[in-house]
């Protein structure tokens, strides 16, 4: 596709949707290409492609997701089912519609499982992002679209890790705009991926010398030992430990859409 | 009694069990796992009680199997990890290492592994004192904010090591994830006047040891199994100073030590003391009269000990770099009456020379041999002097005087002794403790009194550093020196 012709059918997807889109406040478009997961797939030892996508910017907020629970009752915390989202879905708010003190309008909306999630980006007319997609997008530093042989890149992932969990999440967008434009992949909070429950890591994983098929066919057998990719994996094995009507004090979501 | 008389008993009646064909051979065997089935449990269920190091919970005390319920909360919290130095611990109870667990063989065991709901990643527990695959690992993977519980029967006896098991398991278990628990043989153990719980682990942090601020684990120092630190119950001065272990003359001492590595094995030894038993690797057997025992990463040790002679005892890996600059360094305080029949303490200091009077130490020799005379020089002192700061002051204040920033003051130019020079010689007699202010900046750490020095070998080196490094010069004699030492305040006898 030519440029233009790009141009003019992100001109017409802006049109039929305003809320995504290059040149769309908030959202920002990634040109995907060949890409080599840390999951190192035995079926793609040379990368998969991840085609062409657009992303939203920032991690939803707290004030997003409740004009997302206004306008649709049925995901109100006193209302949701509980196999759809766990009692402490949106326990961080003062109440089922209302923030309070515990949660910032801007900080990430955090405490929300992967249906409510799944639900709030189907409404806008977009989806959770696949592993791939979540993956690519955050192998970019502020200059590069893959630092992830740069050491500091790596640091900066660990630096999280090591720090102790905040009762209240600080505003999203702080952090500066990766090479596509994206913030707050690392350093704020996990996120929800549309796949998640592909990422099927074995819940002992020293088991690798003796994989249950099962288990591994999904997402490949992990192997968290290698220096450059341990970091990302570990949000792999944080995702797996999880059911998607779990909600966490570090899990929230953005949301993502084809181009 | 009835605790001596029950495995009697329970001997006789195997015995008698124990047809032709049953396999077993040795009286002394204690059958492992195969044996280990005690029954079901009896009577209602007991919620265990957890201790943090170094405590030990009390003996189970009980002669039959129950159902032990262990609720075991994972908890990821900054501590410190050295003197104004932090680390982000992931802790099994909210310690380094976690609650220590004491069952009885043949118990069942209920676990429930609860993570905190600040976590931010999910964990999981591996005992060894499990029989089953992975230890209890698959079946107890948690995600922050939840529970899991399992079920095992304790069948073998023994000190175990448990830890995380989840991926990287080395980074989950450098963090200090990792505990011991305790399965006592159906008879029990001997009872001991003093139990102690001491884990081993090895650290891996951004920075030099002791460096401060907050510190982030490194991969590549881990997998290079170059430890930044190697402590004792996850911090340095975890069990010194008021934080020592306690004991009385008279007293029966037992440690149950672990290793949680990740990477290192323990040369684990107490100074001063010898080992009357030693349960070595955690297993049913003991060893007498040790010095040192081997401690593998992921295993334990008991041992016990009779203490004699009141004072400190150092527990230390002796792998001795990381006991003195590393950080693996616990005491035992002893109090209690002397007794000069055991041990005599200090009886004779006088000066000997002999094979010091090797090339590098010839001119020690040549000042003592002036000074003799009469006939000893400011420069014979500052050789001397030079020759003996390389062996005694150099490991902290660096050949070249220069110390290192923040931890040990340096001496060039200083401007703390410039216009006292009488403070170098006091300082070599009576070490420093606190705070002192040199050349700007403010240095906090303890230097010992260097009582092993000589008085002539003290006013030698306070020569060499008085007149080297921009310093003003000058000279401390021997008369000096010895009026200091007499006129020093009665600092505690030394042994």
């Amino acid at each position: 596709m030519s440029r233009k012709a790009a141009l003019i059918a992100l001109a017409l997807l802006g049109a039929a949707c305003p809320s995504a889109g290059e040149g769309t406040p908030g959202w920002a478009m990634l040109p995907g290409g060949q890409f080599r997961s840390a999951l190192a797939l035995a079926d793609a030892p040379q990368g998969s492609p991840v085609a062409r996508f657009v992303m939203m910017e920032m991690p939803v907020t707290n004030q997003q997701f409740l004009e997302f629970v206004r306008a649709n009752p049925r995901w109100q915390r006193d209302r949701v089912p509980t196999a759809l989202a766990e009692p402490r879905y949106l326990s961080h708010w003062d109440g089922p519609t209302r923030l309070g003190n515990r949660s910032l309008p801007d900080g990430p909306v955090v405490w929300v499982s992967w249906f409510a999630a799944d639900a709030y980006c189907r409404a806008g007319g977009a989806r959770l992002p696949t592993w791939s997609e979540w993956e690519y997008a955050a192998a970019a530093d502020a200059t590069r679209r893959d630092a992830r042989s740069d050491p500091a890149w790596r640091e900066r992932i660990l630096e999280w890790y090591a720090e102790p969990s905040v009762a209240v999440l600080p505003a999203v967008g702080t952090d500066a705009p990766n090479a596509y434009g994206v913030r707050d992949l690392h350093g704020l909070v996990w996120e929800w991926v549309e796949d998640y429950s592909a990422l099927l890591v074995s819940a002992d994983n020293r088991e690798q010398g003796d994989p249950d098929e099962l288990r591994f066919c999904g997402a490949g057998a992990i192997s968290a030992s290698d220096r450059e990719s341990y970091a990302v994996l570990m949000r792999v094995a944080m995702l797996s430990a999880l059911e998607g009507a779990n909600a966490t004090a570090n899990v929230g979501f953005r949301c993502a859409r084809g181009p | 009694m009835t605790i001596r008389l029950a495995p009697l008993l329970a001997a006789i009646l195997l015995f008698a069990g124990c047809g032709p064909g049953t396999g077993s051979t040795n009286a002394d065997e204690t059958g492992g796992s195969a044996k280990g089935e005690l029954g079901p449990p009896q009577g209602e269920p007991i919620k265990a009680m957890l201790t943090s190091p170094p405590q030990v919970p009390p003996p189970t005390g009980r002669s039959k199997p129950a159902k032990v319920i262990v609720e075991l909360e994972v908890v990821e919290k900054e501590m410190p990890i050295s003197e104004g130095a932090t680390y982000m611990f992931w802790t099994f109870g909210g310690t380094v290492p976690g609650s220590f667990i004491r069952v009885r063989q043949g118990d069942t065991i209920e676990f429930h592994l609860m993570n905190a709901p600040d976590s931010k990643m999910p964990h999981n527990i591996d005992l060894h004192g499990v029989t089953g695959p992975g230890g209890g690992a698959a079946s107890s993977f948690t995600a922050p904010g939840h529970r899991s519980r399992f079920t095992f029967k304790a069948l073998n006896a023994g000190l175990y090591v448990y830890h995380c098991a989840t991926a990287p398991v080395g980074m989950h278990v450098a963090n200090g994830m990792y505990g011991l628990i305790l399965v006592e043989p159906p008879e029990g153990l001997a009872a001991v006047d003093r139990e102690y719980y001491v884990m081993q682990g090895d650290f891996y942090t951004t920075g030099r040891y002791r460096e401060k601020g907050h510190r982030a684990f490194d991969m590549e120092k881990a997998i290079d199994e170059h430890p930044t630190y190697v402590l004792f119950n996850g911090s340095e001065g975890s069990m010194t100073g008021d934080k020592a272990l306690a004991a009385k003359t008279g007293e029966k001492v037992r440690l149950y030590v672990g290793n949680g590595g990740p990477n290192l094995v323990s040369s684990f030894h107490v100074i001063g003391e010898i080992f009357d038993r030693v349960w070595f690797e955690g297993g049913t057997r003991f060893q007498e009269n040790v010095q040192t025992t081997l401690i593998p990463a992921g295993g334990a040790a008991m041992m016990e000990f009779h203490v004699e002679v009141p004072g400190s005892y150092i527990l230390v890996d002796h792998s001795i770099f990381r006991a003195f600059n590393k950080g693996a360094l616990a005491s035992l305080k002893a109090e209690g009456p002397e007794n000069k029949l055991i041990y005599s303490g200090k009886e004779v200091d006088e000066m000997y020379l002999g094979d010091r009077a090797l090339p590098n130490l010839g001119a020690v020799a040549a000042a003592a041999a002036a000074a003799k005379t009469g006939e000893l020089t400011v420069q014979q002192q500052i050789e001397a002097g030079k020759a003996l700061f390389a062996g005694t002051c150099s490991t902290c204040h660096q050949p070249d005087g220069r110390g290192l920033e923040g931890v040990f003051p340096p001496l060039t130019k200083s401007d703390w002794f410039a216009t006292d020079a009488r403070r170098v010689p006091l300082a070599i007699l009576q070490g420093i403790q606190g705070k002192v202010m040199v050349n700007g900046k403010e240095y906090n750490s303890v230097m010992p009194p260097m009582t092993h020095l000589t008085d002539d070998e003290v006013a030698n080196i306070a020569t060499y550093v008085l007149n080297s490094w921009g310093n003003p010069g000058g000279r401390i004699t021997k008369a000096e020196v010895a009026a200091m030492r007499k006129n020093a305040v009665a600092a505690p006898a030394e042994r």
